[in-house]
């Protein structure tokens, strides 16, 4: 069965619901990378951006976009996956920044580097390698507090 | 060679040199020499494999037979892979590996940019996907070969090896196959020849900051672009593709 009736708006509150299986404070709709929504005839088309071009996390996150709307008794959806225009850092929505940000990870900046300490909101900070824990992220360390952090990267 | 053969066999070479320098830095996982660079190795290992996935699943698309990226990177054997040498070479140190990175990413980020503008749509969008990973690739090996190659004396002495074994390598990037020829006049991919005098202005950092002695042989290691490859590559292959020849079809 597939509820047609489910109005487009209401799906993006459920893809709301999603986390980024990685960052689980963020959603995927506030990670940007749900690009589009829409019905055709009885099936529910979603079109995902993914972050990098190997992110071991854009198979799970699709997997579990399908698993919420199929809870909701949406049971045929199709995924469609586009890479142009490529995901941008701009897409994080501004609720998302906060959150990464109050979770301990600094957002990006066009500058390329973090503004300050997630943890202490110092501004003496250094990089310690250009890669982190996952592909979007970086590794700093506040010369303040001494606690290295996370800064997701501008890309 | 008709169009689709050539843009075909292009693409594999894009794709398996992604696929076996991806491969090649993976095996750095778990064995770097700091927690942060096997890090680094691993993230960037991820970015090479996504982008052969791009680059082998748009080859299969043109190539019209049902391949899929997973069918030509699982089983295609080594006379048929188009990458370039330097991807299969063994990784050595740690300052071999990232000679070798440093190397490529400058190539790559060319070559990327200017397919950025390719008469092929396709290709186009991929560039500008990958040429944005690869941009942040070349930054961090820049670095690191300036680094590594200014540093200790032990240091310098590695770097200036790595440079003098991998330089004959460098020039198979440059030497157009049959399959740029053929492409090269619809605007669909450089001509390779004309990237070498920027690459040459990327690497001399190696020089001014690195205080290393560019090798000024002319000398080039040919054939990947034709199958021809070095003995390694069969190893690699190997290793990598036994599970799906032992277990035709076995998914996870």
């Amino acid at each position: 069965m597939s509820r047609t009736e489910t109005p487009v708006s209401e799906i993006w509150s459920l893809l709301a619901q999603v986390p980024d299986p990685e960052i689980p404070v963020i959603s995927v709709v506030d990670l940007g990378i749900v690009r589009h929504v829409r019905w055709r005839g009885d099936e529910c088309e979603i079109t995902v951006t993914p972050t990098y071009s190997g992110c071991p996390a854009t198979s799970v996150i699709e997997m579990e976009i399908q698993r919420v709307l199929r809870e909701h008794g949406i049971d045929r959806v199709s995924l469609k996956r586009r890479i142009f225009p490529p995901w941008t850092t701009e897409w994080l929505s501004d609720k998302g920044r906060d959150s990464l940000e109050r979770y301990g990870i600094a957002p990006p900046r066009a500058a390329g580097e973090p503004e300050k300490c997630p943890q202490c909101g110092a501004v003496d900070l250094e990089l310690v390698s250009r890669f982190g824990s996952t592909p979007c992220k970086a590794q700093w360390r506040c010369r303040d507090c001494l606690e290295p952090f996370d800064y997701f990267k501008c890309i | 060679m008709n169009r689709e053969e050539a843009l075909f066999r292009f693409l594999l070479q894009l794709g398996d040199t992604t696929l076996i320098m991806g491969h090649r830095v993976s095996e750095w996982c778990g064995h770097g020499p700091v927690l942060e660079e096997d890090i680094a190795l691993a993230n960037i290992a991820l970015d090479l494999i996504g982008q052969t996935r791009l680059w082998l699943g748009l080859a299969g698309e043109v190539e019209g037979r049902g391949r899929d990226a997973d069918a030509l990177a699982y089983l295609r054997d080594a006379f048929e892979f188009r990458n370039l040498l330097i991807a299969e070479r063994p990784n050595g140190d740690f300052g071999h590996t990232i000679m070798r990175q440093f190397l490529y990413d400058a190539w790559s980020a060319l070559t990327l940019q200017r397919l950025q503008a390719s008469s092929d749509r396709r290709i186009a969008d991929i560039a500008r996907k990958a040429g944005k990973e690869v941009a942040y690739h070349l930054e961090r090996s820049a670095d690191l070969c300036v680094r590594l190659a200014d540093g200790t004396e032990e240091s310098h002495d590695r770097m200036q090896a790595a440079l003098n074994l991998l330089w004959p390598y460098t020039g198979e990037m440059f030497t157009p196959g049959d399959p740029e020829r053929e492409l090269a006049e619809t605007g669909a991919v450089p001509n390779p020849t004309e990237l070498r005098d920027e690459w040459l202005t990327i690497t001399e950092r190696l020089r001014t900051e690195g205080g290393l002695a560019m090798p000024d042989g002319g000398f080039a290691h040919l054939g990947g672009k034709s199958g021809r490859h070095s003995e390694h590559l069969g190893y690699v292959l190997a290793e990598m593709q036994w599970l799906q020849r032992a277990y035709p079809g076995a998914e996870w």
